[in-house]
């Protein structure tokens, strides 16, 4: 049986992790290479990459990350930020990553999903989309440039077209929950994977065991992503994953 | 020596990481005489069927792999194209195990099957020592290979597929072992182990 998958998620400023605790027997906290094995030893199914460094030659820095990243962790990663072109794209590929992230450049032009799923394939494209509740509380509207700009774009129906054009999982963000701690926006997570024939992850709102295991067995989250919790050590994966095992949710063991 | 195949669809850095992390000699090429000089090939790929066929037929790769007699692991797309043919753009593929390739039913389930899954074995070889049924393997993949008498893995998604083939010197694996963890390592380790002792 196909397992949920749990997906620590590090945020990257210039080379390095940003927040975090610092880990008995890590050397560096800040040291994404040395974090992200420490979550693979622990039994991390995926890891997810941000880069949030906002300056030109953060591009340079990030493909050396990547690199050195390959080279050390032997579970699939995703890198995201500011990704804009083919181009791009092949860089962080090439340099290792398994899948890149899209955000506000497909919103601005959606044909990069196609072009970069005909080139790359669907599996290593991934539409990152950022929602936020509407007035109305029933529908959500797509936010881009990280959450500060509104689109306009429904985010049901731009989930669906991402899908259409080519976009191999979705990385579905709820602002309103996300840093809050207060558990996955639910109804959200519902209505898209009933929209939806690809994987969905879930972000945004994790703050208890109960919460991740809500997001399966209530949103359907084919996989869960979380940052802070995991970087304060708030919740360890290897009891997360036992706690969703006794729910009855298909997760994967390791230490067998 | 191991000879990666480099073509457009290859997850190369991926499978030479892995190999580099099992201090293994290899070279990445496309080069036949390079790789008339390996001891054994790995064939990776993702991607699209039609589009790395097209690749690899532009560099005649395609007869030297079907023809040659070295030990060839392919792996996920690479698997696939051991195969006749595909649905995935409707294409030939190099036609050295009998069969087509089939699209999941996406009213079914999610597709792409993507993940960490685990396998049940059908038959013992020395690719899978080590690998129990309770082991999981990540696996991305849209197509799959139908159950065969080539057969020496199965996975359950949707329906039973192939997860491991053999065919002579020929072994494919759907799953990424680059990318599972301990249980992916130990099954390259096996592939190389198999090279050294023939």
């Amino acid at each position: 049986m196909l397992t949920r998958r749990i997906i620590p998620c590090l945020d990257i400023k210039n080379g390095r992790t940003v927040k975090g605790v610092n880990f008995v027997g890590l050397r560096d906290a800040g040291d994404p290479v040395e974090l992200a094995q420490r979550y693979t030893e622990e039994g991390a199914d995926e890891l997810v990459f941000l880069d949030i460094t906002a300056t030109k030659e953060k591009r340079k820095t990030l493909v050396k990350l990547v690199k050195d990243i390959a080279l050390h962790i032997n579970i699939p990663f995703t890198v995201g930020g500011g990704i804009k072109s083919v181009e791009e794209i092949e860089e962080i590929l090439k340099a290792g990553a398994d899948k890149v992230s899209l955000n506000s450049a497909i919103v601005r032009d959606s044909n990069l999903i196609t072009r970069a799923s005909d080139e790359f394939g669907f599996q290593a494209i991934v539409a990152a989309v950022d929602a936020k509740r509407r007035a109305n509380r029933h529908s959500w509207e797509v936010f881009v440039k990280g959450g500060s700009e509104p689109t306009g774009l429904d985010a049901l129906d731009w989930m669906e077209k991402t899908e259409q054009l080519g976009a191999g999982e979705i990385l579905l963000t709820s602002m309103d929950r996300d840093g809050t701690k207060s558990g996955f926006d639910l109804e959200l997570l519902k209505a898209a994977n009933n929209r939806l024939s690809i994987p969905v992850i879930a972000s945004g709102g994790a703050g208890t065991i109960q919460h991740c295991c809500d997001a399966v067995l209530i949103g359907n989250a084919d996989a869960v992503l979380a940052a802070s919790i995991f970087h304060f050590r708030e919740i360890e994966i290897s009891d997360l994953k036992a706690k969703m095992a006794e729910e009855g949710i298909s997760v994967r063991i390791i230490n067998n | 020596m191991i000879g990666i195949i480099k073509y457009q669809a290859g997850n190369l850095a991926s499978v030479s990481n892995a190999l580099d992390r099992l201090h293994a000699d290899y070279i990445v090429s496309d080069n036949l005489e390079e790789l008339e000089k390996v001891d054994a090939i790995i064939f990776p790929g993702v991607g699209h069927a039609a589009a790395a066929m097209d690749d690899l037929r532009s560099k005649d790769l395609d007869v030297w792999l079907k023809n040659t007699k070295k030990p060839v692991l392919g792996i996920c797309l690479g698997m696939q194209l051991f195969y006749e043919s595909s649905e995935e753009g409707d294409c030939k593929a190099l036609g050295i195990i009998p069969g087509r390739l089939k699209r999941f039913d996406s009213s079914k389930a999610k597709v792409p099957h993507m993940g960490w899954n685990k396998f049940e074995s059908v038959k013992k070889h020395p690719i899978l020592r080590g690998i129990e049924n309770k082991h999981f393997l990540y696996y991305v993949h849209g197509y799959y290979a139908p159950q065969s008498e080539h057969t020496l893995a199965t996975c359950d998604y949707i329906e039973k597929f192939t997860a491991v083939t053999n065919k002579d010197n020929f072994i494919g694996v759907q799953f990424h072992p680059e990318k599972s963890g301990q249980v992916g390592s130990l099954l390259l380790q096996n592939f190389l182990d198999m090279v050294n002792s023939s």
